[in-house]
C-alpha cells in the first residue's frame, strides 16, 4: 500500500463510514483536509458559521439517524462548534466532530488559532480525542464513529495537529474489531435483564392506572412499532416527552400528547394521577418532573434506558432496567403475551377518565380573525403538509407551539434542541435534515429572536438550493422570556422587546431566498401555499403575530402539577394561575 | 378523583445515609484521563476528599483511588458517571469490604527546644513514625496508617507548632480473604 497523507487517511475513513456529506469551514489547521477532500467522492456544505455547521450536522444525523460530520479548524473555527457539540451531547445526537489543531511543536506555545480544544470540550462530549501521533490517526477516527453511534450516542471530537495531516503514512485500516479492541472498558449494555423484565410485566398486569411516559430513546433506538405494540396491547395511553415527539402517532386514540411544563392538561393529569409509569428512553428532566417530590405521587416507576447513569439520577425508580429499548421492549412483549390479557378490561374506567380530561381542557387557544395567533399559524402549516413534514424547531415560545399544534406520526419528524435549548438551533438543523431527506418537506419553525441567531446560513441554503420553508413566528419579543417576566416578574419587561428587526422580506431576497409576509389571519393560507410552490430556494415568512400569547398550559418552574396554570383568566396578572380541578 | 388534588402527596424516597466511601477506578492509562475524573467531579459538583494515582502491574492500567464523602444516591450516581466514561475499565465501592486502607504524610513541626524534641520522640515512637530530616529547630516526620491515625497524630503534634505538611491521601487495596464478598454498585 503506499503512503498517504494524513488527510487522505481522514477521507478514507470518512469513506469507510459511509459518509457521503460533511458540514464546515475551512481555515489554516484543516487547510490538507479541505485539500484531499476537494477531489473525494463526498461533498461538504460550506456553511458560513461553524456553530451553524454543527447544528447542520446534528439535523441531518436526528432526520436519518446516521452519524453527522463537522469539519472545522483550529482555535475559533473549534470553539464555535462548542454551542452545537453541547446541543447534541444534551440530546444524544451522534456526531463526529474534526477539528484541526497547530501543529504539534506548536501546542502550548499559545500559537495562531490555538485554543485547547479537547479540554474545552471535555464535558459536552461523549468522548474526545488528540491525536499525538499519525500511527493512531485511522484508529482513533474508526473508534469517533463507533463511539458516537452505539449504546446512548453522542458527539465525539478528534483534534488533528495540522502536521500529521501533511504527514505521510503507510496504513491499514482499522477493522471493528481492532477498535473494540482499543476500547476495553466501553461496552454498551444492551440486554435487558430478564428477570427485571418479568417484574415489569408483572407490575403492567396489576395496575389499574398505568401511563407510558416516552422519550427521544424510542426514536433513538428505532423501537416505535414495539412501542405502538404494547400501548395497544395493554391499553396503556402514551405520553412523550418534547424529545419523543413522533415516537407514537399524535393522532393515536392512546395518545396523551406531551407532558411537563408545557405539556397538556390531561397528560399531566394522567402523570399525576397513575399507578403505574413506565418510563421508556426518556430522562426525567426538571422540564417534565417540575417538583420532584410531587411527580407522579402514587406511581409505581419502571425505568428502561440504554444510559445507566440516567437511572434514579433524578427519582427513585422501582423496577430499572437498562438496556436497548427496542430489546427491551420486545422481550416485555413476549413475557405479557405468556398469559392471557384479560386484564386490559380493568383499564377502560381509567381511559374513560382520560377522555373526561380530554374534554375538560383539550389543547386549545383563544381564535382570532384580527391578529394572527402564532399556534393558528403551526395549525396551517400541519394542514398544509398533511402532517407529514419534518419540522425543526429554534427555542422559545415558537418552539412550545410547534411541539403542542403540530400532530407528529413519525419518529424523526420533530426536530429540536430539547435538553440544552439552545436558540438559533431551528433552521441550521432544518438545512441538515433537507440534505439528508431530500424527499421530505422541511419546515423551520423559528421565533424572531431564535433565527436571527443564526439566520447567516440562509445564504448555504441559497448556495445549495433548498427549498426550506422558513416560517417566522414574529411577536418582536424574547417571547419565553417576556412570558416569564409577565408571569412572575410583575409584568416588567426587561431587555426582551425586539422591536428593531431587519425587513425579514428584504432581507430574504437580499440573500437569494424568497420572502413573504402575513400580518392578517386570512393571508396566513395563502403565504404558507405560494412558500410551497417553491421548490429550488429557502423561503423565509413573516408572521406577525399577536406580541403578547402565552404558551399554555404551564406548570411554572420547580412547581408541582397541581400547580399549572390551564387558562389565561387575566391577561398579565400572576394571580390567574389557579389550581386545576 | 380531581378533588384530592388539592391534597399534597409526596413521593416516598428510600432512605439515603451520609459517609466516606472509597471507590476504585481501573482505567487505560491514556493522556488526560486523570483530567477526565476530576473535571467530572468538578463539573457534576462531586467533592473529592482525596484522589491518588498511580500505575499497576499491568501495561497501560492505571489505578486511582478516590475519598468521597457523600449520601448513598450521589455516590451512587458517582459510581455510575465513573462508569460512563469510555476510558474507564472498573469501579469499585469497597468501602463495606474489608480493606486495608494507607495513607503516607510528611509532617515538618516545630521542635527548638529540647522539652519539645523529647516529647515528639516520645510520640513518634508511639505511632511507629520516623524522623527523616532534623534541622535545629524542626523534625520532620514520615507517618503511614489510615487517614484516623494520621489525623489523631497531627492532632498530637499542633501544640508543638507545625510548618508544613504533604500527604498522599489514600491508598486502599481490598482483603484477599474477602474478594468473595466484593460488592459492586449494581444497576440492576
Amino acid at each position: 500500500m503506499p503512503k498517504k497523507r494524513g488527510a487522505d487517511i481522514v477521507i478514507d475513513v470518512l469513506l469507510e463510514e459511509g459518509v457521503d456529506t460533511v458540514f464546515g469551514l475551512p481555515g489554516g489547521a484543516i487547510m490538507e483536509v479541505y485539500d484531499a477532500l476537494f477531489d473525494a467522492p463526498l461533498r461538504n456544505i460550506l456553511a458560513r458559521h461553524e456553530q451553524a455547521a454543527a447544528h447542520m450536522a446534528d439535523g441531518y444525523a436526528r432526520a436519518t439517524g446516521r452519524v453527522g460530520v463537522v469539519m472545522a479548524t483550529s482555535g475559533p473555527g473549534a470553539t464555535n462548534l462548542v454551542t452545537g457539540l453541547a446541543t447534541a451531547h444534551m440530546d444524544s445526537v451522534p456526531l463526529v466532530a474534526i477539528t484541526g489543531q497547530v501543529p504539534r511543536n506548536y501546542i502550548g506555545t499559545d500559537a495562531f488559532q490555538e485554543a485547547d480544544v479537547v479540554g474545552i470540550t471535555r464535558p459536552i462530549t461523549k468522548h474526545n480525542f488528540l491525536v499525538t501521533d499519525i500511527k493512531d490517526l485511522a484508529l482513533i477516527l474508526r473508534e469517533a464513529f463507533y463511539i458516537a453511534r452505539t449504546g446512548r450516542p453522542g458527539p465525539v471530537l478528534v483534534d488533528i495537529p495540522k502536521d500529521i495531516t501533511q504527514q505521510e503514512y503507510n496504513y491499514k485500516m482499522p477493522t471493528e474489531k481492532d477498535v473494540q479492541d482499543a476500547l476495553p472498558g466501553y461496552k454498551p449494555h444492551y440486554e435487558g435483564n430478564p428477570i427485571q423484565i418479568k417484574k415489569a410485566a408483572e407490575l403492567i398486569r396489576k395496575a389499574k392506572r398505568p401511563v407510558l411516559y416516552v422519550g427521544g430513546g424510542v426514536i433513538i433506538g428505532n423501537a416505535s412499532e414495539e412501542l405502538r405494540e404494547l400501548a395497544e396491547l395493554t391499553r396503556i395511553p402514551v405520553t412523550t416527552t418534547n424529545m419523543g415527539k413522533g415516537a407514537f402517532d399524535e393522532n393515536h386514540p392512546l395518545a396523551l400528547h406531551m407532558l411537563g411544563m408545557h405539556g397538556t392538561y390531561y397528560a399531566n393529569m394522567a402523570v399525576y394521577h397513575s399507578d403505574l409509569l413506565i418510563a421508556v428512553g426518556a430522562r426525567f428532566d426538571d422540564r417534565v418532573t417540575g417538583k420532584i417530590d410531587e411527580f407522579a405521587p402514587e406511581a409505581k416507576i419502571i425505568h428502561i434506558d440504554i444510559d445507566p447513569a440516567s437511572i434514579s439520577k433524578n427519582i427513585h425508580v422501582d423496577v430499572p432496567i437498562v438496556g436497548d429499548v427496542k430489546n427491551v421492549l420486545q422481550k416485555l412483549l413476549k413475557e405479557l403475551k405468556k398469559k392471557p390479557v384479560e386484564w386490559v378490561k380493568a383499564r377502560e374506567s381509567w381511559l374513560k377518565q382520560i377522555e373526561k380530561w380530554k374534554e375538560k381542557h383539550p389543547l386549545t387557544y383563544q381564535k382570532s380573525d384580527k391578529i394572527i395567533k402564532p399556534q393558528y399559524v403551526i395549525e396551517e402549516i400541519y394542514n398544509i403538509t398533511k402532517g407529514e413534514a419534518i419540522i425543526s424547531a429554534g427555542v422559545g415560545q415558537h418552539q412550545m407551539w410547534a411541539a403542542m399544534f403540530y400532530k407528529y406520526k413519525y419518529p424523526r419528524q420533530f426536530l429540536n434542541s430539547g435538553g440544552l435549548g439552545t436558540m438559533g438551533y431551528g433552521f441550521p438543523a432544518a438545512v441538515g435534515a433537507k440534505l439528508g431527506r431530500p424527499d421530505k418537506t422541511v419546515f423551520a419553525i423559528e421565533g424572531d429572536g431564535s433565527f436571527v441567531m443564526n439566520m447567516q446560513d440562509v445564504i448555504t441554503a441559497v448556495q445549495y438550493r433548498l427549498p426550506i420553508k422558513i416560517a417566522i413566528i414574529n411577536n418582536e419579543f424574547l417571547g419565553m422570556v417576556r412570558q416569564w417576566q409577565q408571569l412572575f416578574y410583575d409584568s416588567r419587561y426587561s431587555s426582551v422587546c425586539l422591536a428593531v428587526h431587519p425587513d425579514f422580506v428584504k432581507l430574504a431576497e437580499a440573500m437569494g431566498a424568497v420572502g413573504l409576509r402575513a400580518t392578517k389571519p386570512s393571508e396566513v393560507r395563502e403565504v404558507l401555499q405560494k412558500a410551497m410552490e417553491i421548490n429550488d430556494r429557502p423561503v423565509i415568512m413573516d408572521f406577525v403575530v399577536d406580541r403578547e400569547e402565552n404558551v399554555l398550559p404551564m406548570v411554572p418552574a420547580g412547581k408541582s402539577y397541581r400547580e399549572m396554570i390551564v387558562s389565561p383568566k387575566q391577561k398579565g396578572e400572576a394571580e390567574t394561575m389557579y389550581l386545576v380541578g | 378523583m380531581t378533588e384530592n388534588i388539592k391534597t399534597v402527596k409526596v413521593r416516598p424516597q428510600p432512605k439515603s445515609e451520609t459517609g466516606k466511601h472509597i471507590i476504585i477506578v481501573r482505567v487505560q492509562h491514556n493522556f488526560g484521563v486523570l483530567t477526565r475524573i476530576t473535571s467530572l467531579f468538578a463539573g457534576r459538583g462531586y467533592n473529592i476528599e482525596s484522589l491518588t494515582v498511580g500505575k499497576t502491574h499491568e501495561p497501560n492500567v492505571a489505578r486511582i483511588t478516590i475519598v468521597v464523602e457523600g449520601n448513598e444516591r450521589v455516590v451512587e450516581q458517582i459510581i455510575k458517571q465513573l462508569r460512563k466514561l469510555i476510558e474507564t475499565l472498573r469501579v469499585r465501592d469497597i468501602t463495606t469490604v474489608p480493606h486495608i486502607e494507607r495513607e503516607l504524610a510528611l509532617i515538618k513541626v516545630h521542635a527548638g527546644e529540647e522539652k519539645a524534641r523529647d516529647e515528639i520522640m516520645r510520640l513518634v515512637n508511639i505511632f511507629r513514625a520516623k524522623v527523616v530530616d532534623v534541622s535545629v529547630d524542626t523534625y520532620t516526620i514520615e507517618i503511614t496508617g489510615d487517614s484516623e491515625k494520621l489525623e489523631a497524630f497531627i492532632n498530637l503534634l499542633k501544640p508543638f507548632g507545625l510548618k508544613d505538611i504533604a500527604r498522599t491521601g489514600v491508598l486502599a487495596l481490598t482483603r484477599e480473604s474477602a474478594k468473595e464478598g466484593l460488592q459492586e454498585h449494581k444497576v440492576e
